[in-house]
């Protein structure tokens, strides 16, 4: 199997963003004129074809949520790109908005057009304000060439678009915590139903994809189908990237096929770990995903794989630890990240990450309690099955995978 | 300020969706990157909206400070790749070049100190950002050489 692939990543460096001729050199745009020959469902169809799920963590099968929203039809309708990358880790969706913006924005009009958006905004998270004058001139180039706006490419299609900057909120990942920014609320997430689907920004139907989705959905269109569906396995059919860091030699983006093992993508696109230490661990899916040991890395990059170990992909970080690290001291990394960025709307999360991360404080100074391990257990049972949103129900994920595959490092220290 | 803030009301609009870009602009205007009270109590009554509103605001999003900083804000990444990086490393040779520690401003006024969380450079790490700015591959040398750029 090829290990490091160019599908969604295939105009990387081909041309110099914001240059739309060059981005047209090589294909630009010919996945939209595609998509608008098709009728909207012929096009939501191709999309559910090639089994594309969301790339944002969920992993929610997007020509699926595509059919939903076409379901709702107002006047006015929200297409949002969820740009906010948060996730401790991660930084594909960079890359892609830095390499190639206009693959991210043809997809998002692509999209508006198969579920009747009427109004694109690109939320983009504050952190990456360096990357602002950029995607503003990607847009005023697709505008001064009839690519937004009204009437696009001589189709009744009308479709703009702006930039949201966020203020700095990991929580603002989170689809309606993202919404609430957007109204100029702190953001905390809101109650579902209603969905954004129906009810989102401004109360207006709103879809929310992750900016990797979006450039999937250009490559889908763009290329005879079959392409995107020739990469990976029968129930992860494509590709995915991969954010690669840590301490390994060469960390970056890296889109893979589904089915690589965490050992491949370590040793032959990271060429290994830095200075030939050991591995103590790597954490996939970002700072929300589990500790994974050794023995576990010849398990393939899937779904299905993943799912079958209770498992998630989630945005598709590997984060390589070598054997210095001390793994108390990372998961107090976690646990002040989390403790810092929990909204505080429901208790389970703003006093588990507070409570979670004074144990861990007792167990690096040596006087954990003998009922500690307990403790942790009540704490995050607590926190996965009663936090409000998806924040506080990960955030005891790492550390209960480190007492599931190394307990002696986690509890080593105990009453010392 | 009053009339600055006028102003910048004035280009982003009234209505609530408006404040996130508009205390933005309010920071920035002011040389300590900062948003003094007076500003959010002036920009809730300007903008018609609760002083809670704001100040609600203001103390949510990371990027807003309530206490006064300096020229430039340095942001140094505390999350899990810098650290596993050694991160500790960038703050010792920050502290003893700037004579300050994490939370301070140095006394020429040119520059504060503060951790972050990640702000997606970890291909980088251990990584800074300064204002909007992002370093990665940092070591000693690297690290001089740009506070001497923002010096200057
Ligand atoms: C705490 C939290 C943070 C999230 N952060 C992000 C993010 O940074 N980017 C993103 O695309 N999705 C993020 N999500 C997932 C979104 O809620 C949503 O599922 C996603 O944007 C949908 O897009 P997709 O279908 O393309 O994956 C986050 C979810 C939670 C609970
Ligand atoms: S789980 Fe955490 S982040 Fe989510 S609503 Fe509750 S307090 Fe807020
Ligand atoms: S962990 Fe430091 S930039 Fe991501």
């Amino acid at each position: 199997m090829k290990k490091n692939v160019a599908l969604i990543t295939e105009n990387f460096h081909h041309y110099i963003p914001p240059d739309l001729a060059g981005y047209k050199h090589f294909g630009g745009f010919t996945a939209l004129k595609k998509a608008l020959a098709l009728s909207e469902e012929d096009l939501i169809e191709r999309i559910e074809d090639s089994g594309l799920r969301g790339r944002g963590g969920a992993a929610y099968p997007t020509g699926k949520k595509m059919r939903q929203s076409k379901a709702y039809q107002d006047d006015i309708k929200y297409l949002i790109c969820n740009a906010d990358e948060g996730e401790p880790g991660t930084f594909k969706d960079r890359d892609l908005l830095e390499q190639d913006p206009f693959g991210v924005l043809e997809g998002m009009v692509i999209t508006a057009y198969a579920v009747g958006a009427t109004h694109g905004i690109l939320y983009l998270r504050e952190e990456y304000a360096h990357l602002l004058e950029l995607l503003q001139g990607a847009m005023a180039a697709m505008r001064r060439e009839g690519l937004l706006g009204q009437g696009i490419l001589g189709t009744a299609l009308d479709f703009d678009m702006t930039i949201f900057s966020g203020a700095g909120a990991y929580i603002c990942g989170e689809g309606t915590s993202l919404i609430e920014s957007m109204e100029g609320r702190p953001g905390r997430p809101r109650n579902k139903p209603p969905y954004t689907k129906a009810q989102g920004l401004y109360l207006k139907p709103t879809l929310v994809s992750n900016v990797e989705t979006f450039s999937a959905i250009t490559a889908i269109v763009k290329h005879p189908q079959g392409v995107f569906t020739g990469y990976g396995t029968q129930k992860s059919p494509g590709t995915k990237l991969i954010s690669l860091c840590g301490n390994v030699n060469n960390p970056g983006t890296y889109e893979v096929p589904f089915g690589l093992t965490l050992e491949e993508i370590i040793t032959e696109l990271g060429h290994g770990v830095a200075g030939d230490k050991g591995i103590k661990f790597v954490q996939v899916g970002g700072i929300s995903g589990p500790l994974l040991p050794r023995a576990c890395l010849k398990m393939p990059l899937t779904y299905e794989d993943f799912d079958a170990e209770g498992l998630s992909i989630g945005s598709g970080a590997v984060l390589v630890v070598d054997e210095d690290t001390d793994i108390l001291d990372f998961l107090d990394a976690v646990a002040a990240f989390f403790k810092h960025e929990s909204c505080g709307k429901c208790t389970p999360c703003r006093e588990g990450n507070r409570q979670l991360m004074n144990i861990l404080k007792r167990m690096r100074e040596g006087t954990a309690l003998p009922s500690d391990p307990e403790n942790i257990q009540r704490i995050a049972h607590t926190m996965k099955y009663a936090s409000f949103c998806g924040l506080g129900k990960t955030a005891p994920t790492a550390l209960l995978s480190a007492i599931k595959y190394c307990p002696e490092e986690i509890f080593m220290r105990r009453g010392q | 300020m009053r009339d600055r803030i006028i102003e910048i009301i004035g280009t982003h609009g009234k209505n609530q969706g408006a404040l996130i870009p508009v205390l933005k602009a309010v920071q920035r205007m002011n040389p300590r990157q900062y948003i003094p009270q007076e500003a959010s109590q002036l920009v809730a009554r300007i903008m018609g909206l609760r002083e809670s509103e704001v100040y609600e605001v203001v103390s949510f999003y990371g990027e807003f400070s309530e206490t006064p900083r300096a020229e430039h804000v340095i942001k140094i990444c505390d999350s899990t790749v810098c650290r596993v990086n050694h991160h500790r490393e960038l703050v010792d040779i920050l502290e003893h070049t700037l004579g300050i520690r994490v939370g301070e401003a140095s006394r020429d006024g040119k520059f504060f100190l503060e951790y972050s969380p990640c702000f997606g450079a970890c291909d980088v790490a251990p990584a800074l950002r300064i204002d909007d700015k992002v370093y990665g591959n940092l070591d000693r040398d690297k690290l001089e050489a740009i506070l001497e750029a923002y010096r200057r």
